[in-house]
């Protein structure tokens, strides 16, 4: 009988409202690569947390290599031999790799920290498992990948037989995936259990020995991926099958609502973060951008907004009229709605009430206001209007926006950009994060606009949710459109190719 | 607001009064004093009506230096400032009002216009350093503060002085009738006995009660008092809403330092009637604290003016009458701006806690912990 | 992908912006001569060392803090602190136990802050301001009580203390060395009226001569602050709190005690430079002794970039316009010529880059500043007592240059949210 690495029985987790874990049950072997998988919000992230110490569980025992075990910090998790590498990576820009892999467990020498030894053993890691990284580099200067591989290291350097990562797919395309999945074989190959989490089903039939299904917070099943296809899975994870995107004819016209022509953005060095992109958004359409985080998207989003000057010789044009010089007030009065990537930081005024953040972006226009002044009374009642149209879940309008799950979040922010019958909606990432329920209402919603001839720019890391949405997909890549694509004829891996520029507009393989 | 709101509102400042109390009573037993004495006789003193009338003064000038401060707190902007701008702009605003003659009413309204204006002028000093070459209010502002005070002697020595004084006190000339703010006594009489001993409640009391009325109405009621609360609640979210980041922050310093420039009027309007050496100082550093206790809130502002300014008034008491310092009364007032602070960072994280378990239930699903 | 460690270029160009300024003022002060001979001399340069030390230490205290993320306003009050208990300490026990006493009055105003902002998740600002207005008060109190009673004191200052003690370099200016008198090189290189080497000599030997042993304790605490914010366990904890709690966090490090523990430092620091002023500058508490110290200590940290040598050379520079106004008008008057100078640089410099509003805007202030300097002999008085401050606002208009926060400074932190 194989030793079991982690045993998880009867794990329960309860938050104000919310049971998280309900008496979840979780068995990995020694030295397998085991996935768990889950839609957003199934209980996934939590049962990690508490395995790493991060949380306490209400209820349960956790045994690690047969032993009980009761972790009050990560600390404890590590001195066990787990390691974490989260998804959001846990990394400082300002420090180099060598002071992020060694902060909490440094060596030391007469009272200081041993920097040779420590450079010594990074780069012995490195080499032994395959993972590149130079120990003096400032973590700013590195890219998805490489911090990946850090964070790797991270958990590696303190000794670490149990590695959970938490969904690591998720900032990487198609080619760096393959990196990672060798990766984990070596670590395989070496003795290391592996725990992840991933809800990108091919990707997990693909790499894991085992797979546990979670959904709303309880074990479903625990089964043998050769045994098993995606629609099942999938069944299991939602209770029926995943809700795609799915395309529908378009009728749109020739009518071009925005056209961006020769837009140069410069960043803080002077470098071109947008470099002569020029690209057109008809009404009912839906363009997709498509890209690797950090290749001009924040920047082009912020232009046709205004929250960033372009260089002479750009222009962008709004239903034909020269907006390159409006103030942002004066773009969004035109009717530029924008759905933000960050909702808490460029959405939402968290601790408002609901009914202000309803204004927020139309506060100088009807029903909100009536000149210089607000008008409470139609701003309450539009609010609510807005809460029962998308279906956001609160008490009340008077609730703050902080206390609203993200799902809800999301939906507020999108129905209050949809009510005001925009004719241009920037929407960036609009699912991230969010449950399946919210992510499909989403999805109906951006439909409905498309049909009802709302110009769309839709920027996504979702490969499903672009090539299932968009009409047109164009590709950047260092601040330029590297590609144009017909999302009906385009796989996920010629994509993902173009995204990191394997792939050169001619369609030959790198 | 519901019940539970209001309760929710209050109970911070009550709670940091009586954990003030609590905490000055043990100081005062330590250094061997007996602190029921104290409060008793400041309660009783403090109850006269002369001294009311002196917290109303008080609580006249205190109350516009709190939202002068509140103004810029509400978006993030810490207008310490408010020092240097009021008592540059009384200098400037007596020694013109002394130098001209106009009606009554004209008189004094060109008095307020002429404080507005120069304590706006140098706040927006510190808010132009602020969006222009990023320079961090607090510092610019603490710094401008010295630098007026230096200006301000200056300008008392070389230009503005009285020469008709002869004492050796350094003034500007008197103001003339005209210019000054008549009393509130007759009103004040006719529903008690007679003030008597040469006390006047200041007249610009009504002024800063349209201030708060003002106050309250900008921030609720129009749009861009909704801008300025939502700068200050999340400066992205409102650029992204249109909000002009920068023209906002200069904005709000120059109305900050606008009704800063209110503050030193009540006392040169109702009392001195020009500026010299003896005139009130640190009343911008004492809103500081009446803002926070207030918690920049119209109404707030005016509990904590009125509690620091029957502080102030029932003190002398303590100097006449038994073994307590009175210094005690600056601690006591230390102490509850500090915990003021604090309990309300924890009401706010009870609240919060409540919101979210009210939002939950209602989504009904046992889902998503937080966002 | 290669990165060359900020740190060195960075200290090399202060060094030279350093030499550069030192140089600027001995060419002023001839230029001026014989208006005032106090621009560059040993005694401005004493001052200007003994000057310039609260502000560093106010400075370290604010790096300290800031490097671990919590913005510390409170030094000023904690300074106020540090005079307190300082000039308490010494009258009871002598100068050193104030120094120890003003430390330790300073970090205890240090863990409120610390409890406040840390513990309880106020506003750091807020919490600052809270503790500037709480000291006074209590200094005010508790001079009350135990000053008022004795003869030279009051409730608003205390009876006089005296210094913890002076000395002189041995070698390089005439210190005893274990008994045996030693040269006074430095002094013999002044004196010789050498173009511009001889005032270098006098700076340097106005600065190791006659130097209280707490300024050197005080100058200490820059390399030390370096080394163990850089090269020690407990430094990177505390730098990764400032730069990424929630990653310290996940590998174990306790973040609150690690904010707690730099913040107490922090106040011990400000603690440290009050008590230096009482003992060492004034030799006595007196009520609003500090005068906005600390916030210039704030400002060194950012024309430091959050470095402590940086901090170490923008105290001299505030020190330097501190201790003129103690010299004499003269002085300052002749600074008119320097800055005039600079500003018409400054207006050159604009011109060159293309930039004809900026350049306009400082030749016109050029030319105000000079015309000032030529139909006057001296400043008005009002003018020196605030040459600091005005110091400090342009240091802080012209150094918004590439700065270096700490990532996550000012952050409320709280643990297990993202």
């Amino acid at each position: 009988m194989t030793t079991l690495a982690v045993e998880l029985s009867g794990i329960t987790k309860r938050y104000p409202g919310v049971v998280a874990n309900d008496a979840v049950n979780l068995q990995v072997a020694e030295g397998e690569i085991h996935a768990v998988v889950g839609e957003n919000g199934a209980g996934k992230s939590t049962l990690m947390k508490i395995l790493y110490g991060m949380q306490s569980p209400d209820e349960g025992r956790m045994l690690v290599q047969g032993a009980e075990v009761q972790f009050s910090s990560p600390a404890e998790a590590i001195a066990h031999g787990i390691g974490m590498v989260h998804q959001h990576f846990m990394l400082a820009d300002n420090l180099t790799v060598l002071e992020n892999v060694v902060l909490g467990a440094e060596p030391q020498k007469r009272g200081f920290i041993d920097r040779e030894a420590a450079r010594r053993d990074l780069e012995h890691l490195g080499a032994s498992y395959g993972l590149d990284i130079h120990p003096d580099d400032l973590v700013e200067t590195l890219e998805v990948g490489e911090r990946q591989r850090v964070e790797i290291i991270k958990v590696l350097y303190r000794g670490a037989r149990i590695l959970i990562l938490d969904e690591p797919t998720s900032v990487l395309v198609p080619q760096e995936v393959e990196e990672l999945f060798r990766n984990l074989r070596e670590l395989k190959a070496r003795g290391h259990t592996i725990l992840f989490i991933d809800h990108k089903l091919e990707e997990v039939l693909a790499i894991a020995d085992t797979v546990t299904v979670l959904r709303q917070g309880r074990t479903m099943a625990t089964v043998d991926p050769k045994r098993v296809t995606a629609s099942e899975l999938a069944e299991l994870m939602v209770g029926s099958e995943l809700p795609s995107p799915s395309t529908e004819p378009r009728a749109v016209d020739d009518h071009v609502s925005l056209s961006l022509s020769d837009v140069t953005v410069l960043d803080e060095t002077k470098r071109p973060a947008l470099d002569n992109v020029s690209l057109a958004v008809r009404r009912g359409e839906i363009l997709g951008v498509a890209g690797v985080e950090g290749n001009g998207q924040g920047e082009l989003i912020e232009a046709i907004l205004g929250l960033r000057s372009i260089e002479d010789g750009g222009q962008i044009l709004l239903d034909g009229e020269e907006i390159s010089t409006w103030s942002v007030r004066r773009r969004r009065e035109a009717r530029i709605g924008y759905v933000p990537e960050d909702r808490h930081r460029r959405g939402l005024l968290l601790d408002a009430p609901l009914w202000e953040n309803a204004m927020l972006g139309h506060q100088t226009m009807e029903p909100f206001a009536r000149g210089p002044l607000l008008d409470r009374g139609r701003s309450r009642e539009a609010t609510t209007r807005i809460v029962k149209d998308f279906d956001v879940r609160t008490p009340s309008i008077d609730t703050s926006a902080r206390a609203l799950s993200g799902g809800n979040q999301q939906k507020l922010v999108i129905g209050r950009e949809m009510a005001a019958s925009p004719r241009l909606l920037i929407a960036a990432h609009p699912t991230r994060g969010i449950d399946v329920g919210a992510q499909a209402a989403v999805w109906e919603e951006l439909r409905t606009a498309r049909r009802n001839g709302l110009a769309l720019l839709l920027i996504s890391a979702d490969l499903e949710e672009l090539l299932g949405l968009a009409d047109r997909l164009v590709v950047m890549l260092r601040g330029r459109v590297a590609a144009e694509l017909d999302p009906a004829t385009t796989t996920p891996r010629q994509l993902g190719g173009y995204m990191t520029g394997a792939e050169d507009v001619t369609g030959d393989k790198e | 607001m519901t019940g539970r709101r209001i309760m929710m509102a209050l109970a911070p400042p009550v709670v940091a009064i009586v954990f003030s109390v609590a905490l000055s009573s043990v100081v005062l037993l330590i250094a061997g004093t007996s602190p029921w004495e104290a409060w008793r006789e400041m309660l009783s003193y403090g109850s006269s009506l002369g001294a009311l009338v002196e917290t109303g003064n008080r609580a006249t000038q205190l109350y516009l230096a709190g939202i002068a401060v509140a103004i810029g707190f509400r978006m993030n902007l810490f207008n310490i400032g408010v020092e240097g701008q009021y008592m540059l702009a009384a200098l400037v605003s007596a020694a013109v009002g002394a130098a001209v003659n106009l009606p009554p009413i004209l008189h004094v309204a060109l008095i307020m216009a002429v404080a507005m204006s120069v304590g706006s002028l140098y706040a927006g000093v510190a808010g132009y350093l602020k969006v222009t070459r990023g320079v961090h209010e607090v510092i610019s502002t603490i710094m401008l503060n010295a630098i007026a005070l230096s200006t301000i002697g200056y300008l008392l020595r070389t230009w503005l002085d009285d020469g008709d004084d002869t004492t050796l006190n350094i003034t500007t000339p008197e103001i003339a009738p005209s210019g000054r703010f008549p009393n509130l006594n007759g009103m004040v009489e006719m529903f008690t006995r007679e003030i008597g001993r040469g006390r006047e409640l200041w007249g610009f009391l009504l002024i800063a009660i349209v201030v708060g009325v003002l106050f309250h109405l900008f921030l609720t009621r129009t749009r861009a008092g909704f801008d300025l609360r939502a700068t200050g609640l999340n400066p992205f979210a409102a650029e992204a809403s249109g909000v002009d980041p920068r023209a906002t922050v200069v904005r709000a310093m120059l109305l900050s330092g606008a009704v800063a420039g209110l503050i030193g009027l009540p006392e040169i309007l109702g009392d001195s009637y020009k500026y010299d050496l003896g005139f009130t100082r640190g009343l911008g550093f004492t809103g500081i604290a009446i803002a926070l206790i207030g918690r920049n809130h119209p109404a707030g502002v005016a509990v904590g003016a009125l509690l620091f300014g029957w502080l102030d008034s029932a003190a002398p008491i303590l100097d006449v009458v038994g073994d307590t310092p009175r210094e005690i009364v600056s601690i006591l007032q230390g102490v509850v701006v500090l915990s003021a602070v604090v309990a309300y960072e924890v009401v706010n994280r009870i609240r919060r806690a409540q919101e979210a378990r009210d939002a939950a239930s209602a989504t009904q699903r046992t889902l998503e912990p937080t966002s | 992908m290669r990165h060359p460690t900020l740190r060195d270029s960075v200290v090399m160009r202060w060094m030279v912006a350093a030499l550069g300024l030192v140089i600027a003022l001995s060419l002023t002060q001839d230029l001026a001569r014989p208006e005032t001979t106090d621009l560059i001399s040993a005694g401005t340069a004493e001052s200007t060392l003994r000057r310039a030390i609260p502000i560093l230490l106010a400075g370290l205290g604010g790096i300290w803090a800031e490097r671990a993320g919590v913005v510390n306003i409170g030094l000023e009050g904690m300074m106020i602190l540090g005079t307190w208990f300082g000039a308490w300490g010494a009258l009871e026990f002598g100068p050193w136990w104030g120094l120890a006493i003003g430390i330790a009055g300073g970090a205890a105003g240090g863990l409120l802050h610390a409890v406040a902002t840390v513990g309880f998740g106020v506003d750091h600002i807020i919490s600052g301001v809270a503790i500037n207005i709480l000291a006074p008060a209590l200094a005010r109190f508790l001079s009350g009580e135990v000053f008022a009673a004795r003869s030279g004191g009051g409730i608003t200052q205390s009876p006089r203390v005296d210094s913890v003690g002076h000395g002189d370099l041995p070698f390089v200016s005439g210190g005893d060395l274990f008994g045996w008198s030693t040269p006074d090189l430095f002094g013999w290189l002044s004196d010789q009226g050498w173009f511009l080497v001889s005032d270098l000599f006098a700076l340097l030997s106005g600065i190791t001569s006659n130097v209280s042993w707490a300024t050197l304790l005080a100058l200490l605490l820059v390399p030390a602050s370096v080394v163990i914010l850089w090269r020690t366990s407990l430094g990177l904890r505390i730098r990764a709190a400032g730069e990424h709690p929630v990653a310290a966090d996940s590998l174990g490090v306790n973040v609150y005690r690690m904010k707690t523990l730099a913040v107490v430092v922090s106040g011990g620091l400000a603690g440290f430079g009050g008590a230096f002023i009482a003992i060492e500058q004034t030799g006595i508490y007196r009520e609003a002794q500090v005068q906005g110290r600390g916030f210039i200590g704030l400002a060194t940290v950012i024309f430091g970039n959050w470095q402590p040598v940086g901090a170490f050379l923008g105290s001299m520079l505030f020190g330097f316009a501190d201790a003129l106004q103690l010299r004499d008008r003269t002085a300052v008057h002749a600074l008119l010529l320097l800055v005039g100078v600079a500003l018409a640089a400054l207006a050159v410099r604009a011109v060159l880059r293309r930039r004809p509003a900026a350049g306009t805007g400082f030749a016109a202030l050029a030319l105000v500043v000079l015309w000032w300097y030529s139909v006057s002999e001296e400043v008005m008085r009002e003018l020196p007592p605030i040459t600091p401050h005005v110091a400090t606002l342009l240091v802080l208009v012209f150094a918004s240059g590439r700065l270096r926060m700490p990532a996550a400074n000012g952050l409320r932190y709280r643990r297990g949210q993202e």
